[in-house]
């Protein structure tokens, strides 16, 4: 689960990792009336005014500006409020900025990249910090991987100061500054641990003219396996940032994500999935979503993962792809049959069963009475959906 | 031969008295695998109904001690699966398989750090995977068991459905398999790939390999090394993902912490590289591997 950037600020705020003065506004008026409040707190007339979606690359698309007067914040509030903000991230039709940050403007002495995540090979958490922040870092980790540090946190001891005061010398920060910044680091990656965060990404992390450290941005990622242990994070889901058919999903419990194509996939196991859309790709075909109906689904999941690939007016035709393991054969009929029952099948429907019980999943389709194409294997199954969606144009 | 499970195998299974471990310790018992215990907390001393046979405690310390198990199988849900790998570790249980989906990483980061302190001899297969089979003898885990066929192909996998498929495809052609081990897609995990091909290297029941990769990662690109360097047996492989969209991974450090790698065509190419047959389509996976073998004994 992803949240604002305000949002990260809060919890950053909570757990004592210092962070400039800002207030959130849900609307212009109240961007506009945050403007005298964060000039007042802060003592200092120069506030930044920040597009809250979700993608990166605000700044590149005009979704961040610095005011130095009151009249050029307003403007500036104005002017971002409501806009359609396209960055690298967004995809070309961009995103409507409904939500802003207010915040105070600093005397920026260097701006960092600081940021946390899982390393797969060690499977420990990793810090990740380079003296080349607030700049595309996916360029300077590319071209300068060398200006990239790294450290691993011990599992059993957490991140220790002692690695703040390396990674202070690594990164030029030095004398009362770098005691800022071991500060500044027990706090992060304590929330990062506690609150089951799966990404968090500072950039940039800054040091001031008058030596402190703090966090200029904050994008979080939780593990969503994780948020049984955090209902009160479930409040800051923004559902205006989520497609409607992955917020269906989601509700279900399914893995979905939404593509271009026409033919919808329904599959179980993210490997058979990936591979489906793979196979459709090499016969010509183009899937319309991926979709993981997971191992334990129940004939309620498979009716609504089901309908959620019926409800996306792109699908022409639908590719059931099952080798069931802990899913059972049967429970994927059941499932499609009562969907196709509540909504009806305008689209041809291919199927191809295979795995536990799937003598009586097939003997279950086959007695439904349902149009229903079945497929001998993955390859058959894949070419007659193929076809059956070229036939539907 | 095989690896990892067989005929000694003496299985635990833990959260048996939940509906997934009910229904698949009954299909294990039906495949000939030595079910000698269940463990569900609190349950101690009931009957699971259809597996009367089977004696259930509260603790996996009982199961070890009273029915020596030397093996478990964990169905137990996400919130209390780490504690559960941990308590068959200390019990003295040697090859944990965790089918659990979705423990969280804190969690499995944890469990990962005191097996390889205190626990190095253990083995732990998962979590999120389908399990471990050695066809005609074992199965622990949840795959169908009646695709498999025994033989000399040693199967080793990051996805459980494209497991069943390889096996499903190379038992039709006649090739058997010696052990197929799924290894499960969490990032934190028990055994690699490294580690099930230096197995299936050394076992003398294993004529041949097969695997599976997908996008993610480096994982991949470090067993094509290790294949190059440590294994004679011939190798094909495939990876999933290959059509993924970009974008859908997860943000910046992402893409550096994995050092440009992980997409499907750097999987592919570092394979090979190390002059691993790759299947195009996963429909041709069991053919790729059939086609290597008829090569390799044509030269022999």
């Amino acid at each position: 689960m992803k949240i604002h950037e305000y949002q990260g600020k809060q919890l950053f705020r909570k757990y004592g990792v210092p962070v400039p003065v800002g207030i959130a506004a849900m609307s212009a008026e109240e961007a506009l009336a945050a403007i005298p409040k964060v000039q007042q707190q802060s003592g200092s007339e120069v506030v930044v005014v920040k597009a809250q979606i979700h993608a990166g690359g605000r700044g590149k698309g005009g979704g961040v500006k610095v005011a130095k007067t009151k009249a050029d914040a307003e403007e500036a509030v104005k002017k971002i409020f409501g806009m359609q903000l396209v960055t690298p991230q967004t995809g070309p039709e961009g995103k409507k900025v409904q939500r802003l940050l207010v915040e105070q403007g600093l005397a920026i002495e260097h701006e960092y990249y600081l940021g946390m995540l899982l390393d797969r090979a060690t499977g420990r958490n990793t810090v990740m910090a380079s003296r080349e922040g607030g700049m595309d870092i996916e360029e300077v980790a590319e071209k300068h991987p060398e200006k990239i540090i790294r450290m691993s946190i011990n599992p059993a001891t957490g991140w220790q100061d002692y690695q703040s005061r390396e990674l202070a010398k690594a990164l030029g920060i030095t004398g009362k500054v770098a005691n800022e910044f071991a500060a500044f680091m027990r706090p992060l990656t304590r929330a990062y641990d506690e609150l089951d965060m799966s990404l968090l990404e500072i950039n940039p992390m800054i040091t001031t003219k008058d030596g402190k450290v703090l966090a200029l941005d904050a994008k979080i990622n939780f593990d969503d396996n994780a948020m049984f242990r955090h209902p009160e994070l479930e409040e800051l889901r923004d559902p205006n940032e989520e497609d409607p058919s992955e917020q269906e999903a989601k509700k279900w419990d399914l893995s979905y994500i939404a593509l271009d194509g026409n033919i919808g996939c329904m599959v179980n196991g993210a490997g058979l999935a990936m591979s489906t859309m793979d196979i459709i790709n090499f016969y010509g075909g183009s899937p319309a979503n991926f979709l993981d109906v997971g191992g334990g689904a129940t004939a309620e999941k498979v009716t609504a993962a089901f309908k959620i690939i019926t409800s996306d007016p792109g699908v022409k035709a639908i590719f059931v792809n099952i080798f069931g393991g802990i899913m059972k054969c049967d429970t994927i009929a059941e499932g499609v049959i009562k969907a196709v029952k509540e909504t009806g099948l305008k689209q041809p429907l291919v199927v191809r069963l295979e795995g536990t019980n799937v003598d009586l999943g097939k003997k279950m389709l086959a007695e439904s009475g349902l149009n229903i194409t079945a497929a001998a294997d993955m390859a058959d199954g894949a070419q007659k959906v193929v076809k059956a969606a070229k036939e539907q144009r | 031969m095989s690896v990892l499970v067989g005929f000694d195998t003496r299985l635990v299974v833990q959260g048996m008295s939940g509906s997934a471990g009910a229904f698949h310790a009954k299909q294990m018992v039906e495949y000939g695998t030595k079910v000698v215990a269940g463990v569900t907390p609190g349950k101690g001393g009931s009957k699971v109904a259809g597996l009367e046979q089977v004696p259930l405690y509260d603790t996996v310390e009982e199961a070890v001690r009273l029915a020596h198990a030397n093996t478990t199988v964990i169905y137990v849900p996400p919130p209390y699966a780490a504690d559960a790998i941990l308590e068959a570790a200390a019990a003295g249980i040697e090859t944990i398989v965790c089918i659990t989906e979705g423990i969280p990483a804190r969690d499995m980061i944890k469990v990962k750090y005191v097996l390889d302190n205190d626990y190095p001899g253990v083995v732990l297969v998962g979590p999120n995977c389908p399990g471990v089979i050695t066809p005609g003898q074992c199965k622990v885990g949840i795959m169908p068991g009646y695709i498999h066929k025994p033989g000399g192909v040693g199967v080793v996998s990051r996805s459980g459905t494209l497991t069943y498929e390889v096996v499903g495809q190379l038992t039709k052609l006649g090739l058997g398999q010696s052990t197929a081990i799924g290894i499960g897609g969490d990032p934190v995990k028990g055994t690699d790939f490294i580690d099930a091909l230096a197995w299936f290297a050394n076992d003398p029941g294993t004529s041949s390999i097969f695997m599976i990769g997908e996008i993610g990662g480096d994982s991949e690109e470090r067993a094509a090394q290790f294949i190059a360097d440590h294994i004679d047996k011939p190798v094909a492989a495939f990876i999933g993902g290959q059509t993924a969209p970009p974008g859908k991974r997860m943000g910046h450090a992402g893409a550096i912490i994995s050092g440009g790698k992980g997409a499907a065509s750097d999987k592919i190419a570092a394979l090979k590289a190390a002059n691993i047959a790759v299947a195009q389509t996963p429909a041709e996976m069991g053919s790729t591997l059939a086609k290597v073998l008829a090569s390799a004994s044509v030269s022999a």
